[in-house]
């Protein structure tokens, strides 16, 4: 039997601490993930920290009038927050379209963000995959592909982020906090908290290994409407094929980040300001570098309507 | 007893118990989780050891060597077997693949090795240390590319080929015609339980706590497999967590589990785990058919053509998706044939209603396109070609057949008169809404059945079959049917199922348990009255068994003392004579279901189900709504989300995981309506009831095709329906 030593983290600088000492160490929170990756042999780690007795579980204020999320408030309570539900309407509908109950009451602001991909090669152990074995090969490439990225895939990997919190943390604007061993402290903009897989598909965020997830901060709120759009075959628990997490203004002019088509969620500044001249123009710079397979190229078709149903709805 | 001649009025007709909307009388023990599942059997087995499965990497080709070095000297591990080291397996009559693979391969995950350990962490972690070299070989995994050059295969109750009439000609000269090909994908059971099983031997003989829906054919097959006599396996399966077919045959888990415990010397248990499951077991394999009608100007059929291809394992048998239509329409010119092709994916084979399933999946489609073409409502012109014989055989008619009420019934309740005949122009906010209507017909099979029943002292009746419960309601019918023969309250009814040493039953599959199970114990009982006529000083012919008496003119005597200090036993079986033949005995139903298709994404939506049956008697309303209602459920999975796909370079099914065979959730699935017709078919049996559980299913998903289409006006013949089929089709965004 694989054997795995644990160990309850006592701060954040010493689960940290821990991360640095321990070769392939992997924080634990909700462990709704992990847990089901350990069962299946795709996540192997010797060491588990555990996190959930630090105290990180609280939603505040922040000085500039923004909320800051601790790490391990469960998806649920985020979701139901009152000031998340009035201010930040489109974090609370992405988190509602994600999982079921039972998960989400399990399921952490952190974790969240640092979840896998559900690829079903990276989920078959006698398939190659270069996130599970780097260098492997990609079994997805040339494969069933109808669920992966239709933009800023590369030739190691063409998985997609599967996560809808985080595509509603990056139409917010949202501010990873962190925390090393040293105890220094880093923000992390969401825009460049996440990787595309280039050659290291493996290495799926710009956390260092000894890097602890602390808490996510939002921005002063924006008003607008907030709206989030999940496009799946079935009605409730499956990943989206297409995400559109949108804040629009009333002069049109507002954020708008896509999940189901990339490696992270995906958003791009400049088809923000296309945003008033509807769908099409937004998604066409958004989607322009797009670059989809046979089985997936309706997922653009799919982001361009399901956007001009969002816009239409943030009118009416 | 022999059913060879219509039932006449007999005690089940008093309807005291029989026909009543029962509670499944298992239902307490599994709500409270006390109805102990094979995996679980911890009150028989104390202390197994437990088996982990090593399934191929590859699809086809050849183990060069097995390492089993570091796997055997694992943490915990009590004993590796693989294929050459288990010693001699020959094969069980119902596989076609090994269930033990190597040195050949046929298929992707097939069981190549169980490691045996003291713990199912321990087991599963050397599990992976099994070092393999394989020799890939080159396999054929795509249908579409042999599908032309398949070879003519026997459906599952009639020939590859029939033609009645002039198909060509007739097809030629009809007025209005239709020509249009359908495809269905491979589909999974997808039960909830995995399979599994926990095996024990002591001395020579072998013991197996599995879940398994046909305990005589699984009992049967292991003895074969492992060469050694049928008496010497007994097989326990008395609570099944679904089926559908997927556990009609022996599998690895019970050879492996029997292996396992041999190799080991102490008894192991061994559960297929779900990622496993997919391209271990056995599937719905996929289908290509081609529909061909030809009709006069005022719609009656002149002409009907059903071609279909599949493909499986070398020996595997084809998805016989056109018997249906050898029995549904009226046409005096026919024609269908079977082909199969073979493919070295895994093993095809019964998934709920093979064959008719698939079939009605296209051939439901086709009729809504006549109907269109031919200006026709799709119920009319169903009703116009209705037949109450069969149509190939003109001579023999239907047992009982009342496909056009289940139609006239089901329009009616469902507000079908308000459909709007022209597609794509009903709108409901962002909704584009439709409605769709599909036959529903399924083939009622008859099979014997055997029964044991016993009398004791304190009047408790019990009934002993090797019969299974796979969520069905078998326990809960047989009770209803003994406390009906002799006369008692439902909780003086114990039922014993699942057990190789019981009479054999009918089991479950093909929608044959219900009624033939149920005849079975009717016969068994028959033979305990006499028995306790006879005890009594009854003539057992004028003896009623009503309220725990025996009547008969002013004499009435309890029923328990019959019994007394010594238990009656008396055990029989259903056998039938040549009725079947004589007769066509099939069930029908109609299906009507509403859909919304969203404006922009196209996604589907199921608003409103109604299924009408006429299945012969209902024995219990309760269970076989139930039945119904799960079957739509299915079905609304065929049509818009069930796929398993085919990695065509590697051979194997990619989806392997039920999050990624997606099959409905509770928030797919609206109100749902179910009608029975009220109706006995005396040509059944002495129940007079017919199968449900399968009707249930076939036609559904063309039911929901229609729908898509009368709301969107895209017609798909390519299931499932997913959005994006939709898409590059669908109304720009108003």
């Amino acid at each position: 039997m694989k054997s795995v030593s644990y160990e309850r983290a006592n701060s954040p600088a010493e689960a940290a601490a821990a991360a640095a000492r321990t070769p392939r160490a992997k924080f634990i929170a909700g462990g709704t993930n992990l847990l089901d990756l350990m069962k299946l042999e795709i996540e192997t780690p010797s060491h588990l920290i555990d996190v959930n007795r630090l105290d990180l579980a609280k939603i505040e204020p922040t000085s500039d009038g923004g909320l800051r999320i601790g790490a391990l408030v469960r998806n649920t309570d985020l979701a139901a927050d009152p000031r998340v539900r009035r201010d930040y309407g489109v974090l609370a509908r992405a988190l509602l379209a994600g999982a079921s109950g039972q998960l989400r009451n399990k399921a952490t602001t952190a974790g969240n963000l640092l979840q896998r991909t559900r690829c079903p090669y990276f989920y078959d152990t006698d398939q190659p995959c270069n996130k599970r074995r780097p260098g492997a090969g990609c079994a997805a490439i040339g494969g069933f592909s109808r669920q992966h990225a239709v933009i800023g895939a590369s030739d190691a990997c063409i998985a997609t982020h599967p996560s809808d919190m985080a595509v509603a943390m990056r139409a917010l604007d949202a501010t990873v906090e962190t925390i090393r061993p040293d105890g220094a402290t880093r923000n992390v903009p969401i825009a460049e908290f996440y990787r595309l897989p280039g050659e290291t598909p493996e290495i799926e965020t710009t956390l260092a290994p000894d890097e602890l997830i602390t808490a996510v901060t939002l921005p002063k709120p924006v008003g607008g409407k907030q709206i989030y759009r999940k496009v799946r075959d079935r009605a409730s628990y499956a990943f989206a094929l297409v995400s559109v997490a949108a804040i629009v203004q009333r002069d049109g002019s507002g954020s708008v980040a896509l999940g189901g088509v990339a490696h992270k969620p995906w958003r791009l500044e400049a088809a923000d300001a296309e945003l008033p001249r509807g769908a099409r123009a937004t998604t066409a710079l958004l989607l322009g570098d797009a670059k989809p397979t046979r089985e997936n190229a309706f997922k653009l078709t799919l982001a361009e309507r399901t956007l001009g149903a969002v816009l239409a709805a943030a009118k009416g | 007893m022999k059913f060879d001649s219509p039932a006449t009025t007999n005690a089940i007709d008093q309807l005291k118990v029989i026909g009543q909307p029962v509670s499944r009388i298992d239902g307490p023990r599994k709500t409270t989780g006390t109805a102990p599942y094979a995996f679980e059997r911890h009150d028989a087995v104390p202390d197994p050891a437990y088996g982990y499965v090593v399934g191929s990497a590859i699809s086809k080709g050849r183990i060069d060597a097995i390492d089993l070095t570091a796997a055997k000297t694992a943490p915990g591990v009590l004993a590796v077997v693989t294929a050459d080291n288990a010693g001699k397996l020959a094969k069980g009559s119902r596989n076609f693949a090994a269930l033990l693979g190597g040195p050949d391969i046929e298929h992707y995950h097939q069981a190549i090795a169980v490691v045996v350990a003291e713990t199912f962490e321990q087991a599963r972690a050397a599990a992976q240390l099994v070092k393999v070299d394989y020799s890939r070989a080159e396999g054929v995994f795509e249908l579409a590319a042999v599908a032309d050059a398949g070879n003519p295969a026997e459906g599952n109750s009639g020939p590859a080929d029939t033609q009645v009439g002039d198909f060509s000609g007739a097809f030629a000269a009809a007025p209005v015609k239709l020509d249009a090909t359908y495809t269905t994908p491979d589909e999974a059971h997808a039960m909830m339980e995995p399979h599994a099983s926990t095996a024990a031997w002591n001395g020579e003989t072998l013991t197996v706590w599995t879940s398994n829906q046909m305990i005589d054919w699984g009992a049967t097959d292991l003895a074969e497999t492992l060469g050694i006599a049928r008496e010497k396996v007994r097989l326990i399966s008395p609570f099944i967590g679904g089926g559908f077919g997927g556990k009609l045959f022996l599998r690895a888990d019970a050879l492996l589990a029997a292996l396992g415990a041999r190799a080991a010397g102490r008894p192991v248990k061994v559960a297929l785990h779900r990622p496993l499951m997919f391209n271990n077991t056995t599937h719905r394999p996929a289908t290509i058919q081609r529909i061909r009608l030809g009709a006069t100007k005022d719609g009656k059929i002149t002409a009907i053509g059903h071609e279909c291809w599949s493909g499986n394992l070398p020996g595997g048998k084809p998805e016989a998706a056109v018997e249906q239509t050898r029995l549904l329409y009226a046409g005096a010119n026919r024609m269908t044939n079977i082909r199969l092709s073979a493919l070295d994916l895994p093993e095809g084979n019964a998934m709920r209603a093979p064959g008719e399933a698939s079939g009605m999946m296209a051939l439901e489609i086709a009729i809504d396109e006549m109907a269109e073409k031919l200006g026709l409502d799709p119920v009319e012109f169903r009703i116009l070609n209705d037949t109450q014989v069969d149509p190939e055989k003109p001579q023999r008619p239907f047992s009982l057949r009342r496909f056009t009420e289940c139609f006239e019934t089901g329009a009616a309740r469902f507000g079908w008169s308000k459909r709007n005949a022209q597609p794509g122009k009903v709108r409901d906010g962002n909704w584009l809404v439709g409605l769709g209507t599909a036959a529903a017909f399924r083939n009622n099979l008859l099979t014997k059945s055997a029964a044991r029943v016993r009398l004791d002292g304190r009047g408790v009746v019990t009934v002993e079959t090797d019969m299974t419960d796979i969520g069905t309601g078998s326990y809960t019918i047989i009770a209803q049917t003994a406390a009906e023969m002799m006369g008692v309250p439902l909780e003086k009814v114990v039922v014993h199922l699942g057990d190789s040493t019981f009479p054999v039953s009918a089991g479950s599959g093909g929608q044959w348990g219900g009624n033939n199970s149920t005849a079975g114990v009717y016969a068994a009982c028959m033979k305990l009255r006499e028995a306790v006529a006879q005890r009594l000083g009854f003539n057992s012919a004028e003896a009623d068994f009503i309220d725990g008496q025996v009547r008969s003119g002013t004499r009435s005597v309890p029923l328990v003392q019959a019994a007394g200090d010594i238990e009656l036993v008396a055990e029989d079986g259903i056998e039938y004579g040549d009725l079947g033949k004589m007769v066509q005995q099939s069930t029908f139903g109609a299906h009507f279901v509403e859909v919304g298709v969203d404006t922009a994404t196209a996604e589907i939506r199921v608003r409103r189900m109604l299924a009408v049956c006429s299945a012969g008697r209902i024995l219990n309303p309760k269970t076989a709504r139930s039945q119904v209602i799960g079957a739509m459920t299915m079905g609304v999975g065929a049509a818009l989300m069930e796929e398993l796909v085919v990695d065509k370079r590697h051979g194997f099914f990619v989806n392997h995981d039920l999050a990624g065979y997606e099959v409905p959730v509770h928030a797919d699935i609206p109100h749902q309506d179910v009608i029975f017709l009220d109706e006995t078919d005396p040509m059944s049996s002495p129940m007079k009831a017919k199968g449900i559980a399968e009707l249930g299913i076939c036609g559904v998903a063309a039911a929901v095709a229609n729908a898509i289409y009368n709301a969107t006006g895209v017609r798909v013949r390519d299931y499932p329906i997913t959005l994006d089929k939709l898409l590059p089709r669908l109304p720009e965004v108003g």
